[in-house]
């Protein structure tokens, strides 16, 4: 398959008051053409950083990049210009944000915020850029699009206002969309509508997508590959039936025994214990030795690398490596993994 | 919108009744009297001169006339400043000088004090942003007084570019006394819109803009100069009344023959009926400056619609 975007042993870090702090800490992925990559962890995991530092969106002032590059169509986008990644942005990288209540700008019409990247990028008319703004409009299902190009953001609800950020992303046919938790600010119904629209217009218009997001559910809707970070690196990395099946990681184990499910038996809920690591000040060893039951010796002194469990499912975790005791996975997810051929737990077909 | 425009001005016309009403009754309870040399008057004469001005009539009779006159759009007559002109008169006359250095003073003011407020903004923490708050803070701490003083010793006296004083010399007369009334408002403006574009900037659809690919200055002016503006019309209104108080000094200074310097001399010499007409004249200003920020308002951010307008 073909890489469209290759990021490589990213590092960045932001400089404040209080010191500099280590954002991301040695981040590799590769993006293919067509796919969809989700990118889950929890709060100040670094998942929203990385792709904004792919879009180079990070205040210049503070962000730096100390490592790695990112290779876009032979170029790597952390060392362009500004005016060169103008080109960038818009055109063959765009991006969806997380609250569409505030992230179209409320003193311009609507239409006029749908051809701005396309009057920018694409030489056209206004006539013309006004047309494809109405299809776009109609494409993510927006009905009577040509009396509401001239309406204001605030006529619009939130899951309409959601698809016009969506139309003006798509406006330019993109390689890559960044979508950074494009549900989470709407309600569910919503959420699977807006998901349902994405999975659409991927298809339609063969473009790679990077989603963000902590909510798993939404993951396993959408993602064809997933890549779990954890305090500022990635620790898994697979597809979704190897992430949701035969998870490696004890961080992975925890989000995704976390997750609710119907008939989870006891009504408790749980929950991953102590809290994120302080990026100030990284720990030594492995970031999620202290939050982890299954912490070794060696976790606390020595960064784990990757272990490669199949051709496209890698974890960063000691317990991968040949002298590392067997340990018991949580039970709700030995239950996942007997469902999936290969692993240790698997109990054959269901028939 | 025609509706809305129309209860308004009822409620102005009510706001003025009112503002009228306390004037009158304010001036009643002032000592002195608008009789000069009242003291060196006879008994007699002195009833002569107030029975011509109706001074002599029971204090409500006096109200009632004086409103009587003035539903008729009649402010009387001046009583000792412009002996026997009306005041209608008087004032229309010397609205001239001070419609204009007030104009260019806060045309001057606003307009540069944007344009300082954005350029500190977009170079946030820099020399350029520091100079640009300083200069904000001379502006409104330091009273339009003593600007006019220096104003006058520096421009004028030391490089004598303009005018020190008087209104002779057209445009050239007005361009001190125009720069003194703008400081305020260009400090006003300075700060407003510097606060509010560093805001603005960075929420979340400056983000989205500059993810389509929008340049720097696409950014601040198609974005988000428009969103700055509209805490700054708030301030419009403060900022007229600024140019008004600032001109009855200012005027003063440079001997201006304009609306301020004349209320000032009516209050000095307690010229009832001047006092009176430039009060609600005053105030009529100033209730239609609100009128129209509240107009702009709904030009400006289109969230805010006026009430019996289209939704």
């Amino acid at each position: 398959m073909e890489k469209i975007l290759q990021v490589k042993d990213l590092e960045l870090s932001f400089n404040t008051f209080g010191g500099e702090v280590k954002a991301i800490r040695g981040v590799n992925f590769d993006l293919y053409k067509g796919e969809t990559l989700a990118i889950v962890g929890e709060s100040g995991s670094g998942k929203s950083v990385t792709t904004k530092s792919i879009m180079r969106l990070l205040p210049e002032s503070s962000a730096e990049f100390k490592n790695g590059e990112i290779l876009f169509g032979g170029r790597d986008l952390t060392k362009l210009s500004d005016k060169e990644m103008q080109k960038i942005r818009g055109k063959d990288i765009s991006m969806i944000f997380q609250d569409p209540m505030t992230s179209l700008n409320p003193t311009m019409p609507i239409g006029r915020q749908i051809t701005e990247p396309l009057l920018k990028h694409q030489k056209i008319s206004k006539s013309e850029a006004r047309k494809v703004a109405i299809d776009l409009l109609r494409l993510v299902g927006m009905p009577k699009p040509e009396l509401r190009m001239k309406q204001y953001p605030h006529q619009f609800s939130g899951g309409q206002r959601q698809r016009i950020v969506i139309a003006i992303s798509l406006a330019c046919n993109p390689q890559v969309l960044i979508a950074d938790e494009p549900t989470t600010a709407l309600d569910v119904t919503i959420q699977a509508q807006i998901l349902e629209l994405m999975k659409d217009l991927q298809k339609k218009i063969d473009t790679s997508i990077i989603f963000i997001t902590h909510d798993l559910g939404v993951v396993a809707n959408v993602a064809d590959r997933v890549a779990v970070m954890y305090g500022g690196k990635i620790v898994e990395i697979g597809t979704v039936d190897e992430i949701f099946y035969n998870p490696q990681h004890p961080y992975t184990w925890g989000l995704l025994s976390s997750m609710p499910s119907l008939d989870t038996e006891d009504a408790k809920l749980y929950a991953i214990p102590g809290t994120p690591p302080d990026l100030l000040d990284p720990p030594k060893g492995d970031a999620f030795a202290l939050r982890s039951e299954y912490a070794m010796k060696i976790d606390m002194e020595m960064d784990p690398p990757f272990f490669k469990i199949s051709d496209t499912h890698m974890a960063a975790t000691w317990l991968l490596h040949p002298d590392a005791p067997q340990v018991e996975p949580p039970l709700s997810v030995i239950e996942r993994m007997k469902k999936f051929p290969g692993s240790r737990y698997y109990e054959g077909s269901a028939n | 919108m025609a509706r809305y425009i129309g209860k308004r001005i009822i409620y102005m016309v009510i706001t003025l009744a009112l503002i009228a009403t306390f004037t009158f009754f304010l001036m009643k309870i002032l000592p002195g009297s608008p009789i000069a040399s009242a003291d060196k008057l006879s008994p007699e004469q002195r009833a002569v001169v107030e029975a011509r001005y109706g001074l002599d009539d029971p204090l409500p009779v006096q109200y009632f006339n004086y409103m009587f006159g003035l539903v008729q759009g009649d402010l009387g007559i001046s009583i000792n400043q412009f002996k026997g002109a009306d005041v209608t008169d008087v004032i229309l006359s010397r609205m001239g000088p001070s419609a204009q250095i007030g104009f260019q003073g806060m045309l001057l003011g606003t307009v540069l004090g944007i344009l300082l407020g954005m350029i500190a903004a977009l170079r946030q923490n820099t020399w350029v942003d520091y100079s640009s708050t300083i200069v904000a803070i001379i502006g409104i701490s330091i009273p339009s007084f003593v600007f006019a003083s220096m104003l006058q010793y520096f421009l004028g006296l030391k490089l004598g570019w303009f005018p020190v004083a008087l209104w002779k010399d057209g445009f050239m007369s007005s361009v001190l006394p125009s720069i003194a009334l703008a400081m305020f408002p260009l400090a006003t403006a300075a700060r407003f819109i510097r606060t509010e574009m560093i805001e603005v900037l960075s929420s979340d659809y400056i983000t989205l803009a500059k993810a389509k690919g929008a340049s720097g200055s696409e950014i601040a002016f198609k974005h988000a100069f428009r969103n700055a503006l509209i805490p700054l019309i708030t301030v419009l209104g403060p900022m007229a009344v600024g140019i008004l108080t600032g001109s009855l000094v200012v005027e003063q200074i440079f001997a201006i023959p304009g609306i301020g310097e004349q209320f000032v001399k009516s209050i000095m010499v307690s010229d009832f009926s001047i006092i009176m007409g430039t009060t609600i004249f005053f105030s009529v200003f100033l209730i239609l400056v609100i009128l129209i920020v509240d107009i702009m308002y709904g030009i400006i951010d289109p969230r805010i619609r006026l009430s019996g307008g289209k939704s």
